[in-house]
């Protein structure tokens, strides 16, 4: 179990770094970086698991039943995930850009600017 | 460098990559054994300490407030990229000679789905609204609620057209907005100094556990971050429309 | 049991993850984005976070794929 939850975070990082080298259109390239980018946010869920246990809200339960899983984590990929939208939203905005100016979306043709 | 080099580079560094990646999480824990100490104190002093259920929430804007102020000014700083970016350039123009002709005036929507994003934007409304207030009781919060709030708006766009959306919801309220929230964060902050203790202290009553108004200034930072937020993705799906919708290259 | 949900939910991650890089028309694209979101949800649910969960199914169910759509709708009408 470990082997499996630990190589699908290394696979879908390396996944989205090879998407991101080949690609041939600048908005394919955005989506798999955010592909890479929900890698992490799994690494950190899964650090954060403890088997068996339950959610960390304690409403109205008479003894909790069983241990909680981690918290801190959760905290922390809470707004890593809403962040990386918005993040991903400025990269696309680029890309619109870029074709406005260089009328292609192909990372391979475009150059330079010229000085 | 060519494709070719460029991806037997990759594979080369991949490689590396892959094993430095798997002898990394290999010296980690095996998957579900333990949780860190810190993370197991806080799940037992947090619903004593801030009378909250939802532990989670209790972390984001009280052990680690600091953390999420950052994180709320990083999107405010994504947004106003956005803005800057998809600004209309030199050679384009928001409107062209034929917008004025009399003949223009864009289509009504089809009843059916004006019906239906009138009934979808007041549930989603009401969903945001419930999901922003109860973030210290269940899974939720100010940044869930406000993306929520910011898809009403979404949804109204769709049943109507961009003008509706561009009278109903100009765009420097917006920025207005997401001004007041960023800076409602910092207020509250400033509220614990005011009072001699640390900035961001929780430094209002706590209340009872469970109800809704609990946890001090959890709920009160709950709402700044789910205005900010909200206006934050309104802004995003206005500039967008905008570009797709308006801003057109100027006829020479 | 849970063990058993986990690990299918980590299965469809990776098997749809991989299938948003192969993909490699965008507007296809943006449709299995929206699986992966579904499947990411998903094992968060499994991994008992709601909070990362219910940010997860509202951020890849309205915020992305309208801002990909609407970036391609403006690309496109540049083209064309």
């Amino acid at each position: 179990m470990s082997v499996l939850a630990y190589g699908v975070v290394a696979w879908l990082f390396l996944v989205g770094v090879y998407g991101v080298v080949t690609s041939r259109n600048l908005i394919h390239l955005v989506v798999c970086l955010s592909v890479s980018q929900s890698a992490t946010d799994i690494l950190l869920l899964e650090i954060g698991y403890r088997t068996g246990g339950h959610a960390p809200v304690f409403v109205s339960l008479p003894a909790h039943p069983g241990p909680a899983v981690d918290a801190v984590m959760q905290a922390l990929a809470l707004t890593d995930v809403v962040v990386g939208a918005a993040v991903t939203a400025l990269l696309l905005a680029l890309a619109v850009q870029v074709h406005k100016r260089a009328g292609t979306l192909d990372p391979d043709a475009l150059r330079a600017t010229r000085d | 460098m060519s494709r070719r080099a460029r991806l037997v580079f990759f594979t080369a560094a991949a490689a590396a990559l892959a094993v430095t990646l798997g002898a990394g999480l290999a010296g980690l824990p095996s998957f579900g054994s333990q949780i860190t100490s810190y993370a197991r104190m806080l799940n037992e002093l947090a619903p004593r300490q801030r009378h909250v259920t939802d532990v989670v929430s209790a972390i984001s804007f009280d052990y680690r407030g600091i953390d999420t102020l950052f994180e709320e000014f990083i999107l405010l700083g994504a947004v106003t990229g956005i803005s800057v970016l998809l600004r209309p350039l030199s050679d384009e123009t928001r409107q062209l000679a034929e917008d004025k002709a009399p003949d223009r005036t864009i289509p009504p929507p089809s009843p059916a789905v004006w019906l239906l994003a009138v009934f979808l934007s007041s549930l989603l409304v009401l969903t945001g609204i419930e999901t922003v207030t109860h973030g210290q009781l269940t899974p939720g919060g100010g940044f869930q609620g406000g993306v929520i709030l910011a898809s009403a708006l979404y949804v109204v766009y769709l049943g109507t057209n961009y003008v509706t959306i561009e009278r109903f919801q100009p765009q420097p309220l917006l920025e207005a907005t997401d001004g007041v929230g960023a800076f409602g964060y910092v207020f509250i902050g400033l509220l614990g100094l005011l009072a001699g203790v640390g900035f961001l202290s929780n430094v209002v009553g706590l209340g009872v556990t469970g109800n809704l108004i609990s946890g001090g200034t959890i709920p009160l930072l709950n709402l700044v971050v789910g205005v900010e937020v909200a206006a934050s993705f309104a802004i995003l799906a206005s500039e967008f429309l905008d570009q797709t919708a308006v801003i057109r290259p100027r006829r020479r | 049991m849970s063990e058993a949900v986990i690990a299918v939910a980590l299965v469809w991650v990776a098997a749809s993850g991989t299938a948003v890089v192969l993909t490699t028309d965008p507007l296809r694209q943006a449709f299995v984005a929206g699986f992966f979101g579904l499947g990411l949800a998903f094992l968060y649910l499994s991994l008992q976070a709601g909070d990362v969960a219910l940010s997860q199914i509202v951020v890849g169910a309205i915020a992305l794929p309208l801002i990909v759509l609407l970036s391609l709708a403006k690309v496109g009408k540049d083209r064309g």
